[in-house]
């Protein structure tokens, strides 16, 4: 049986909620979660490292559980949902995608900055060849005016995307901001646009309803707000919203309400807020994943962790830059005035 | 002074940075430039300078063999696959600067005298240039049982064959850091980064020492040399910060500033590949021509 949906909801939290707990997800706790979202009806559900397969890292973080053990847990309890899993060209290869779709996992998000998306072609062949369903995942989107936005996802739809999706990964986007986007896309691509925001404005859901008027059909939320810095959409919040608007989702709003509250919750030491920290990342435009690495160089240093945060957004520092961190608060600490305006 | 001839095959920015170099080497003398646009900027360049430029790639090469006995390949690692076989058959010793890895493997401060023989010589990638001295001067104090490399570089700097490439950059680097290295294992990452005014390459290295061999003093000595080492011939090559240690981690911030050659100064990972090419191919050819004489 089929569900008819008006807008397809991704859940990634077993990914983008690694960065929030450190990299620490057991098997225990991901065979749970998936199985809870499975039974909710939840359609795509991506698992990796936060910073995707092959992030485990000293940069990043190192897994406490490899990913593909992770992967294989979520595929075996999920009779309906499909595993998504994330790659990042320069991080992860070709060999750690053909090993998770050997485990099962059917969609295949390939993630650039704004501007790179010529990278990708490799990695979104490969994924078409072994059957998955591709994404191109243009991460930092606020970086960039919407024309090099626009040129950089039909790259994407060229090399054989199924979906562009505008990612928010510092959520600094403003909600008219996403809607002129979205539009731009929707009327230079063919294929379905989606939307991956971030709370630190406490803007996410206000940017994915903005997407959803816009023409955006895919949308991607962290349960419990379970994603880097302040978190996603909401997801369980987003399906109640999506009913009130009469669009459908096919997730069943109690059981996703109940795991949210049952089941994800006491997986975060503290629940997800909008935080000094993680305000500061969506107002200087800087990474998410950042936050904790920005505070644990700040007490190394004994500096102001929204200082380095403020500094890494100056100089343009991109996801995946995790050393520049150090790097700042050492030059924070060395010489706190230059740095400061 | 007599001089070994040489060609390049490829003529994007790695290529025609290269050029630029190989007119200053005192036993290297270019005389071919390889290329499949006959528009693009290198091959106009090379025309400039009055090399012979050949538009139809490694054909138009083989046809004339005798322009060179050391090729350098600057093209991509799938191109190179092809080009091997046919220069090992026409007998010509070729450099490798794609992440290919065909050939032998070649750090010039850590094993600049082996494999000269070899008739292919890989210089792995820039990145695993500007990085492998350091996991090697931390492994030849304390045994290096992890180490990860992180290398950004501006997108300027960054040609369609380095993104065409860029499994192979992390796969090849990763096998760079064990083998030459001496990692017990490896790991490789890199980032563009679009900013401008560009920014200049900069790489970070994480090396895992075995429990309870951790010198702070040995390895930060050792780290300092090694980049006296690398300065000698490539200028802009620097020590950010000291390095910092964490219980058995210890972590290198580098810094790699081009000569300028080509691409402005920021693209120091053009610079630190072509520079250890040059630096390969000069010892090579003081080698034959020791033999010759």
């Amino acid at each position: 049986m089929t569900i008819n949906r008006d807008i397809v909801i991704t859940e990634v939290a077993l990914r983008d909620g690694s960065h929030a707990i450190g990299h620490q997800y057991t098997i225990e706790q991901v065979t749970a979660v998936a199985k809870a979202l499975d039974e909710a009806n939840v359609p795509y559900i991506e698992v990796a490292h936060g910073d995707g397969l092959g992030g485990s890292s000293q940069q990043y973080g190192v897994s406490l559980t490899d990913e593909m053990e992770l992967i294989e847990a979520a595929v075996s309890v999920c009779k309906k949902a499909k595993i998504a899993v994330l790659l990042l060209p320069g991080i992860g290869t070709m060999k750690e995608l053909r090993q998770a779709a050997s485990i099962g996992a059917k969609m295949a998000r390939i993630a650039t900055h704004v501007t790179e998306a010529d990278v990708a072609p490799q990695h979104i062949n490969l994924a078409k060849e072994l059957g998955m369903e591709t994404v191109g995942f243009l991460m930092m989107s606020h970086m960039v005016p919407t024309k090099k936005l626009v040129e950089q996802a039909k790259l994407m739809e060229k090399y054989g995307a199924d979906t562009v999706y505008v990612v928010d990964s510092a959520g600094a986007f403003l909600p008219h901001e996403v809607r002129e986007r979205i539009e731009a896309l929707r009327q230079a691509l063919d294929v379905n646009i989606g939307f991956h925001g971030h709370n630190n404005l406490s803007l996410a859901m206000a940017n994915s309803l903005a997407a959803i008027e816009a023409g955006a059909t895919k949308i991607d939320g962290s349960v419990r707000c379970l994603g880097a810095g302040a978190g996603n959409t909401q997801t369980e919040v987003l399906v109640a919203v999506l009913e009130r608007l009469g669009l459908k989702s096919g997730i069943d709003l109690y059981k996703m309400m109940d795991l949210a509250e049952t089941i994800v919750a006491p997986i975060l030491k503290t629940p997800q807020e909008i935080t000094r920290n993680s305000l500061v990342l969506g107002y200087a435009g800087v990474y998410s994943s950042f936050l904790l690495h920005s505070q644990r160089a700040a007490e190394r240093f004994n500096v102001d962790s929204r200082d380095i945060l403020i500094e890494l957004g100056k100089r343009k520092v991109i996801g995946g830059q995790e050393d520049m961190i150090l790097d700042v608060a050492a030059q924070i600490a060395e010489n706190p005035i230059s740095v400061k305006k | 002074m007599p001089k070994v001839k040489v060609a390049i095959i490829g003529s994007g920015n790695i290529g025609t940075d290269l050029m630029m170099k190989l007119a200053r080497s005192d036993v290297l003398e270019l005389t071919a430039m390889i290329g499949i646009d006959p528009e693009s900027d290198g091959l106009q360049r090379a025309k400039e300078q009055g090399y012979e430029v050949i538009d139809t790639g490694i054909k138009g090469f083989l046809a004339k063999p005798d322009l060179a006995d050391i090729v350098f390949d600057a093209t991509s690692a799938k191109a190179h696959i092809r080009h091997a076989r046919l220069l090992k058959e026409a007998g010509k010793k070729v450099l490798d600067l794609t992440p290919a890895a065909v050939g032998p493997f070649v750090i010039p401060p850590v094993n600049l005298g082996e494999n000269l023989d070899a008739p292919n010589i890989n210089l792995i990638t820039c990145g695993g240039q500007a990085t492998i001295p350091m996991v090697h001067a931390v492994n030849r104090v304390s045994p290096v049982n992890y180490a990860e490399i992180v290398a950004t570089i501006s997108s300027k700097s960054a040609g369609p064959g380095t993104r065409a490439n860029i499994d192979e950059f992390t796969q090849t680097t990763s096998r760079g850091i064990e083998e030459i290295g001496g990692a017990k294992k490896g790991k490789a990452i890199i980032i563009l980064n679009p900013a401008e005014p560009p920014i200049l390459m900069r790489d970070t290295v994480y090396a895992v020492v075995e429990d309870g061999t951790m010198d702070e003093e040995k390895i930060t000595k050792s780290i300092e040399e090694m980049a006296k080492s690398v300065q000698s011939y490539v200028p802009g090559y620097r020590l950010r910060t000291q390095p910092i240690f964490e219980g058995n981690r210890v972590t290198v911030f580098l810094e790699v500033e081009g000569a300028g050659d080509y691409l402005p100064k920021y693209s120091g990972n053009l610079d630190i590949m072509t520079a250890a090419a040059v630096k390969v191919a000069e010892e090579l050819a003081r080698n034959q021509l020791i033999v010759h004489q």
